[in-house]
């Protein structure tokens, strides 16, 4: 489908929030960043429903978000699926931008509280707060005999960091993708999932270190095989 | 210093490490650093787990049909309002 075709079906820009799509509205009250002139020119375009100007924001911010939903769920077409409607959700959504947040932070949320929904119904396990907040002791310095340190043994294997990173709790694995993979910083990102800026330095923290016990342990899993 | 010293010290210097870490500062001359080696270790392992994810993960393309499922479904959209 071209997007002259959409241009001939002008969006109705009042939003449409369905009862199991309340919890996306973004109510983000983070600083702004300074937004880019042709940026807030394209947004003022596809708020107005211009088509063309949407098209242009989904090739400038595609991939970050594919990107984001792909770690979060390992799979291509699961992957796509929550992509895609995270960009229905913002055309549905994108009159209500009112520019408090960089537009960027303000679509990944819209994409995180999708995909935390599609993890939900698959019966994932996330992590409570209760959970999160608990003092970090997984994969501290065990007094004694222990496991080889990390960077003494070498590189970190490409697979076998996929592979524990996947293993993450999810909101463990949100977390560390935002900070470590996609560069945000903790304000940025506890504006993206609701918490408090301690509580993200302490999740990714936590992170971190199953991370690393799941990397020590690695070694010996795999000469056991 | 005793066991029970190095692991209290360690695990009070830890309690801080989200805190410490996450304001960015330079952590090798933190008190603790200067004569605990496991602490150092976990440190450095921590570190370097965050600078191999930063360059292991590239940012990925959808695929080039992904933009017309988008448009299917805004459409479908209109049309159901």
């Amino acid at each position: 489908m071209s997007n002259s075709r959409l241009s001939t079906h002008p969006p109705d820009p009042t939003p449409h929030p369905r009862a199991e799509e309340a919890e996306f509205v973004p109510q983000i009250a983070a600083p702004a960043a300074l937004p880019d002139p042709g940026e807030v020119d394209l947004l003022a375009k596809a708020q107005a429903g211009d088509h063309l100007a949407f098209a242009q924001l989904y090739s400038q911010h595609k991939r970050r978000i594919y990107s984001l939903c792909l770690r979060m769920v390992g799979n291509v077409a699961e992957a796509e699926d929550l992509t895609q409607e995270a960009f229905l959700q913002l055309h549905r959504k994108i009159a209500t931008f009112r520019g408090d947040s960089a537009f960027s932070t303000w679509l990944h949320r819209l994409a995180i509280n999708i995909v935390l929904m599609h993890l939900r119904k698959k019966g994932l396990p996330l992590m409570s707060m209760d959970e999160a907040m608990e003092p970090a002791s997984e994969g501290g310095p065990a007094r004694g005999f222990g496991a080889p340190d990390i960077a003494l043994s070498g590189s970190i294997d490409r697979l076998a960091l996929e592979r524990a990173v996947a293993d993450l709790p999810a909101g463990y694995r949100l977390v560390f993708i935002l900070h470590d993979i996609e560069g945000y910083e903790h304000n940025e990102i506890a504006s993206m999932i609701d918490c408090s800026v301690g509580n993200c330095k302490s999740q990714l923290h936590k992170a971190r270190l199953k991370l690393r016990a799941a990397l020590r342990s690695y070694p010996r899993k795999e000469a056991q095989r | 210093m005793t066991e029970d010293a190095n692991n209290l010290a360690c695990r009070q210097f830890q309690a801080q490490l989200p805190e410490l870490i996450g304001s960015g500062e330079d952590l090798a001359a933190h008190p603790h650093l200067q004569h605990c080696a496991l602490c150092r270790a976990l440190l450095v392992d921590l570190n370097t787990i965050a600078e191999t994810a930063r360059q292991m993960f590239p940012i990925v393309e959808p695929s080039d049909d992904l933009w017309e499922h988008i448009e299917s479904a805004i459409w479908h959209d209109e049309k159901l309002r």
